[in-house]
């Protein structure tokens, strides 16, 4: 009988220690969030990607990318100081459920828009116009675009159907390999076993540019699809206008270019020139 | 009334342009190969673990330790970036079938712990009088487990085993970390290019598996009952 008070004892004062631990972690959260809100007025929720390096990425609690640095700039047009910024983390299966349940107040998260997505979130924007490439190692001469793929191992990630794009339109006899990540591809790569990697153009920039990527793989510029990429907000917002106001003023006064050339930087990569910069209206998109 | 027949249009357009059925096929034939190839070296393992020699004994008891408390996801993606990339291991000619073989192999390694440990459990339900009349009539190891205690064992541990079929059917999702294209990956596809009707593809692919998991339950329940030995 003893024992098993002593038993539940533990247990007690185990699961108080888990949850205690829990509550400690969510308390220090807010803690740091009320003391830099105190600073001036109410704080705005920008959600990035966290995993994407040149877009959104975060080490070692600095955020860097490109839709950072938009995000930032408009942040700022909207009247909002540096330390009123508040970065969340919004992996695409969640972007549209964190604007619906007002966990962010915009995303800048490669976001493309789509009709589909229409449905439920509104987009001001764009503020950058993607296309679907391939990255390649920096000696491959073989791969000039999608259509010189058959025969080749291809990598996309879990979830994207842009390797399946390229397998329908472009190269039947292409090998489809799809990994949880996109780093984990370019690992693949390194080994030799997969010679391209697809998505959009500025994403495999962003990659290649990384320290330990650097000189070893190349985007092969032959983009051939239009991702407009978008700034995600809740269904019915009155920011359209605020938001592309503050974009084009970014193109104006050439931060936009400064901010891509800084995060593809060392890299072969040039935006489609066509397309960009483009000019969003006041409505949303 | 109007935007809910609307979200149903939705949500049948999204169900027509990915091949639902299909994707949850793939998890269904991932479950039954691997359950037969780790009911297979479940056994193996536990016939080691039971057995008079001690290293073999403890090779299973190794086995069991390190793959019961290895995530799966490492497993599977061991097999892919280690053995298929950097080694270059090859199960199969055909590229996609090649993933499909390494997952199969990655559920295998990963639940054979988890079976055997549970046939183990059935060995406990056989008393110790049944093998010591094994012994005294002459029968050494392996025919004494072969006849007399693995076939009451079996019987014995048909729930533990049901629960890890039911673990293994779930399970089978992470081949989506193998690049197989299973309804996980479908799913997480669906969520990215439809997220208007983010909430019923999310319900689809839980009531699908509900739809394959119960069956199994019910079946092993049964079972479980009607081939109980009575003591």
């Amino acid at each position: 009988m003893r024992k098993i008070r002593y038993g539940m004892a533990a247990m007690a004062a185990g699961a108080a220690l888990v949850l205690s631990a829990c509550g400690g972690g969510s308390g220090s959260e807010g803690g740091g969030g009320e003391a830099s809100g105190g600073s001036g007025g109410e704080k705005v929720r920008i959600g990035i990607k966290y995993d994407q390096p040149g877009l959104g990425f975060s080490s070692n609690g600095q955020f860097s990318g490109f839709d950072v640095d938009v995000a930032k700039y408009v942040a700022k047009e909207l009247g909002y100081s540096a330390d009123q910024i508040e970065f969340v983390e919004s992996p695409s299966a969640n972007r549209e459920n964190m604007l619906a349940n007002n966990q962010v107040d915009m995303i800048f998260a490669t976001y493309s828009i789509t009709d589909e997505r229409k449905k439920a979130v509104d987009f001001a924007g764009p503020y950058f116009v993607a296309g679907q490439d391939l990255l390649v190692r920096a000696d491959d001469t073989e791969i000039t675009g999608p259509d010189s793929l058959n025969g080749k191992n291809l990598c996309s990630v879990t979830g994207s159907t842009s390797a399946q794009r390229i397998k329908d339109e472009h190269a039947s006899n292409v090998n489809l390999v799809e990994r949880p990540s996109y780093a984990e591809c370019v690992t693949a790569m390194q080994g030799g076993q997969i010679d391209a990697v697809t998505t959009d153009d500025i994403i495999l920039a962003g990659l290649a540019a990384q320290p330990n990527n650097a000189g070893k793989y190349k985007v092969v510029g032959n983009p051939f699809s239009e991702e407009n990429y978008g700034v995600g907000l809740p269904k019915g917002t009155d920011k359209c206008a605020d938001i592309n106001a503050a974009i084009n003023k970014m193109v104006e006064d050439g931060s936009w270019d400064e901010a891509l050339k800084k995060n593809t930087e060392g890299v072969d990569y040039s935006y489609n020139k066509e397309l960009n910069p483009p000019k969003p209206t006041e409505a949303c998109a | 009334m109007d935007s809910l027949s609307e979200y149903f249009q939705s949500y049948l357009t999204a169900l027509e342009s990915y091949d639902v059925v299909g994707a949850f096929w793939v998890n269904i034939q991932l479950a039954f190969w691997a359950a037969l190839g780790s009911a297979v070296l479940g056994t193996v393992l536990a016939l080691m673990r039971i057995s008079p020699v001690p290293s073999f004994r403890w090779a299973g008891a190794s086995y069991v330790n390190i793959f019961r408390n290895t995530p799966l996801t490492i497993i599977m993606t061991f097999c892919i970036l280690v053995l298929v990339f950097q080694l270059q291991l090859n199960l199969s000619s055909d590229f996609d079938f090649n993933f499909f073989l390494w997952a199969v192999v990655g559920l295998t390694v990963y639940h054979a712990a988890f079976v055997c440990e549970a046939i183990r459990s059935g060995v406990n339900t056989v008393p110790l009088g049944q093998a010591e009349a094994a012994r005294a009539i002459g029968l050494s190891f392996l025919p004494a487990a072969r006849m007399i205690i693995l076939p009451q064992a079996f019987r014995g541990a048909i729930a533990p085993l049901g629960n890890t079929l039911i673990a293994l059917t779930k399970n089978t999702t992470v081949a989506a970390a193998a690049s197989v294209p299973e309804a996980a990956g479908l799913m997480k596809t669906m969520i990215e290019f439809r997220p208007d009707v983010i909430l019923a593809i999310f319900a689809t692919f839980a009531a699908g598996f509900v739809l394959i998991v119960i069956p199994i339950g019910l079946l092993t329940t049964w079972l479980s009952t009607k081939l109980a030995v009575t003591r």
